[in-house]
């Protein structure tokens, strides 16, 4: 293992956690100011995917895609809000978990009705695609580059809005203690339709991203949604730096751990156990560390709640 | 005890599941003994997970692991020739039993939506762990070649025995766990649901009992997936992918939680509807996701909720 | 001199900026009803809390029965003798009122890894279940759901579950709470009918009970005892007068 290759998973790993952390940061929210389990926030991520790829076919410009994705993606929450979450705010944990993985059967669906079973083909445009030298003899995909940058951009803008403007103290407040902000009368619904909508933007906008990395198909929300489930149960529900802080090392501990241990194993064991267990165990990596992590710490390492 | 109606209807399906056979039979329709031997493993799997959902409050997303490592022992071990039934089974119990105790360990420590996700990850974990064995065909699946071999004269591969295996596990199950959520642990598990605090107050350190209950429902649950496996002579991770939890825990819901024998119905519900849709239309996740919305909504109590007849609360 | 059955040295609890528990000093002696009043956010629930082992203390010891319990959990204290009855009635709705008692004599009666008998028919757990609740006042209403119970006949089955669990000390966060008097009035008659047989920590806002059941009574201000003495003294106390201005329990008392 190389020091390139090595600086080369670990700024994948950071854009994977970018990734994670537009998904999470959402969740994180949602889940911490309206204690509700929403299994359909990947499908979330799917439709930005989705209807990126259709902007991006109809203008040939990601930006205007962008643009475009940003709003609608922004209707789709507040409906979706509108229409089913509301009616799962009063309702236990086991009901929240039936209605949204009913919303999932539903999107999973929808997409292949509407946009059909074929992957959706989304290719980088020209000035996306090249690469870049980021040490001597080096290339770097620009477009990775281009994803971290955008990914810390948010993380900034998202912190600035919950430390500095009104908005972000009563998401604060809510994360910590729900029921007094309602009791301090404010708008509690409309602060949830946003919190729901910006987080539906923010999973619209990965989705987006990720399109032209991956096939953009039915079910690709759930993959993600695991790995926002672990981000969170490590950073905490209801913390923004917590969702970053896990998904960073997420992304990384994922990324260079599934190229490095193999090559690692080959130390220990002979090349045919190494390819065998070496993808088996690198896919238990991440859980593992969750389950270390839970053990000294069940709420997290920083719980928006005190206990 | 149980109403009158529920203990007649109760009664009245396990007589007609004894006879179905003879009935297939005689209308020539050989394909329901197969349909409802499948009904009937699901149903072991749904009341498995009433047993820690319904009554202990643990909700488990991840509940179809244990259904995915029921075949995975009856596979692997047939894949290596070991077809002795007893042996399978051995494994498979303590197997489901260690893994249940290890997943209990780390998830119990959490509650509410933490459990939840936790489940939901861990169990999702073996999927891909499952999915990377290639050895065993990974996302492709392995067919088991042999059904497990009890007695000599007991030949698996016949339809009937099969069936008939099925039922006398779903009915031994089915009076064991009423048994046990009627007796001095189960209330335990019960009372641990409705208020841990105070279970911990009055001097029960809630934590052992729950983790026992966990496992408990995760050998159960594989159980069923040793019949699983024998039924479908097929080894796949599919059975553990969290969409087949999602399943169990709409047979719960849809049978009636915290019931025991409303999940037995809610297996057979649910399989029903979605084989009805699944022949209507490819795309019946559609209709099916907001119906299953609907019933959240308006439905809750699931059907042996909806059944009339207060439990009697006097004596046996 | 006798020794305290409960002694509490320097208890502080913190929760970020806020002090709950302030170095507390507290015992009760044998046979003895200490109350602890004060206003509200004194943090008295947050102090039995403490006590029952529901929540770790910053510093300071707990020592019960002449054993630390600092490092053991509720379950283990309720072994050691101490039972608890909650602020906000949290009885087994869905159990019967003799189902509510039996589960706190099955907590009692060795472990509970049996699978086998049902345990609402268990004798061993039904008679002596059965007597708690006749004691209490509520044999009739065995076989009613706990829910079903009017509020004060709940408070009433939350003594009888602390009762079951043969302890040596209650722990009673505002047993009269939500009563009206004649409930009340009672429930005055038989926490006086128990003194003696069990020693009580009791928390309390309705100071006719306090007068006319309390040995000793504590006032607790901001997690602080700010004065500790028999129930008269406290009420001629200057400084619990300026603590409770503007309260309305200050009144006559028995």
């Amino acid at each position: 293992m190389t020091l390139l290759l090595f600086i080369e998973q670990f700024l994948n790993g950071m854009q994977f956690g970018v990734f994670l952390f537009l998904i999470s940061a959402g969740l994180t929210l949602v889940l911490g100011i309206m204690n509700v389990v929403n299994l359909a926030h990947g499908s979330l991520y799917m439709l930005g995917a989705y209807f990126a790829s259709t902007f991006f076919g109809l203008t040939d410009s990601l930006i205007v895609a962008l643009i475009l994705t940003i709003p609608v993606m922004l209707i789709v929450g507040i409906l979706i809000e509108l229409v089913v979450l509301r009616t799962m705010y009063e309702r236990d944990h086991m009901d929240q978990v039936l209605a949204t993985f009913g919303l999932i059967l539903f999107f999973n669906e929808l997409v292949r009705i509407i946009w059909g079973v074929e992957a959706q083909p989304l290719t980088l445009p020209i000035w996306l695609s090249g690469n870049v030298e980021i040490l001597p003899d080096a290339p770097y995909p620009v477009y990775r580059l281009v994803i971290i940058g955008v990914g810390m951009a948010v993380a900034a803008g998202l912190f600035w809005m919950i430390t500095r403007t009104r908005m972000g103290m009563l998401i604060r407040a809510g994360a910590s203690n729900r029921p007094m902000v309602g009791a301090l009368g404010v708008n509690i619904r409309f602060l949830y339709t946003m919190v729901f909508g910006l987080g539906a933007v923010f999973a619209g906008i990965a989705g987006l991203m990720a399109a032209p990395l991956q096939s953009v198909e039915s079910g690709i929300g759930e993959d993600m949604l695991i790995f926002a489930f672990v981000v969170i149960v490590i950073g905490g529900i209801g913390s923004i730096r917590g969702a970053l802080v896990a998904s960073i090392v997420i992304g990384i501990f994922e990324t260079v751990g599934r190229s490095i241990l193999p090559v690692l194993m080959l130390e220990v064991v002979d090349s045919e156990t190494a390819q065998t267990a070496g993808p088996a165990l690198a896919s238990m990596l991440v859980y593992i560390l969750m389950a270390v992590i839970l053990f000294f710490k069940p709420q997290g390492l920083f719980p928006a709640r005190t206990g | 005890m149980l109403s009158k109606l529920k203990m007649s209807i109760l009664i009245g399906s396990f007589l007609v599941l004894a006879v179905l056979p003879f009935i297939t039979e005689w209308i020539d329709e050989p394909f329901y003994v197969d349909l409802m031997a499948r009904v009937m493993i699901f149903s072991i799997a749904a009341m498995s997970l009433d047993f820690i959902l319904g009554y202990g409050a643990m909700i488990s997303f991840g509940h179809a692991l244990y259904l995915g490592l029921g075949t995975y022992a009856v596979g692997i071990l047939a894949h290596y020739e070991v077809t002795n039934g007893w042996l399978q089974l051995l494994v498979c119990i303590s197997g489901t039993a260690f893994i249940a105790f290890i997943l209990g360990l780390i998830s119990l420590r959490t509650s509410g939506i933490y459990f939840i996700m936790i489940t939901f990850a861990l169990a999702q974990m073996f999927y891909f762990l499952g999915i990377s064995l290639e050895a065993f065909g990974g996302d492709d699946g392995l067919p088991i070649d042999t059904r497990s071999e009890f007695f000599s004269f007991f030949d698996l591969n016949e339809a009937w025995n099969m069936y008939y295996l099925i039922l006398g596990t779903l009915t031994v199950i089915a009076i064991v766990l009423w048994k046990v959520i009627n007796s001095r642990f189960g209330m335990v598990v019960r009372g641990s649901h409705s208020n841990d605090a105070r279970m911990q107050a009055i001097g029960f350190p809630t934590m052992k009992y729950r983790l026992a209950a966990f496992v408990i429902a995760g050998v159960v649950c594989g159980l069923a997936g040793f019949l699983l496996g024998n039924l479908t002579e097929f080894l796949t991770p599919e059975y553990m992918h969290w969409f087949r939890s999602g399943e169990l825990m709409i047979m719960v819901m849809v049978g009636g939680m915290g019931t025991l024998f409303g999940p037995l119905f809610g297996a057979f519900a649910y399989l029903m509807v979605e084989d009805f849709l699944a022949n209507f239309t490819e795309y019946w996740q559609f209709y099916f996701g907001p119906l299953l919305i609907l019933l959240v909504l308006f439905a809750k109590q699931g059907l042996w909720g909806m059944l009339p007849g207060k439990e009697d609360m006097s004596d046996d | 001199m006798t020794e305290p059955l409960l002694k509490v040295d320097q208890l502080h609890k913190s929760f970020g900026g806020v002090v709950a528990t302030d170095s507390l000093d507290f015992d009760v002696m044998p046979g003895e009803i200490h109350a602890v009043i004060g206003p509200n956010g004194a943090g008295k629930t947050t102090f039995v809390a403490q006590i029952a082992g529901m929540l770790k203390s910053d510093s300071g010891s707990i020592v019960f029965d002449g054993r630390d319990i600092a490092g053991k959990t509720a379950p283990e204290r309720s072994h050691m003798g101490l039972a608890r009855s909650f602020q906000i009635t949290s009885v087994f709705r869905n159990f019967t009122a003799l189902e509510n008692v039996s589960l706190s004599i099955q907590a009692h009666a060795g472990h509970s890894f049996k699978f086998w008998k049902r345990a609402s028919t268990d004798r061993d757990l039904t008679e002596p279940a059965q007597k708690i609740l006749d004691d209490v006042g509520l044999g009739d209403k065995a076989l009613d759901l706990a829910g079903n119970l009017a509020h004060g006949q709940q408070r009433q089955l939350e003594i009888a579950m602390a009762l079951a669990t043969s302890p040596k000390m209650l722990l009673l966060d505002e047993p009269t709470a939500g009563m009206g008097s004649e409930e009340s009035e009672n429930m005055r008659k038989f926490l006086n009918e128990l003194k003696g047989d069990y020693s009580m920590l009791l928390i309390e806002h309705d100071m006719d009970t306090v007068f006319s059941v309390a040995d000793r009574v504590t006032v607790l201000v901001y997690g602080r005892g700010i004065a500790t003495g028999t129930p008269e003294e406290i009420r001629n106390n200057a400084e619990v007068r300026a603590a409770y201005l503007g309260e309305d329990e200050v009144t006559t008392g028995a």
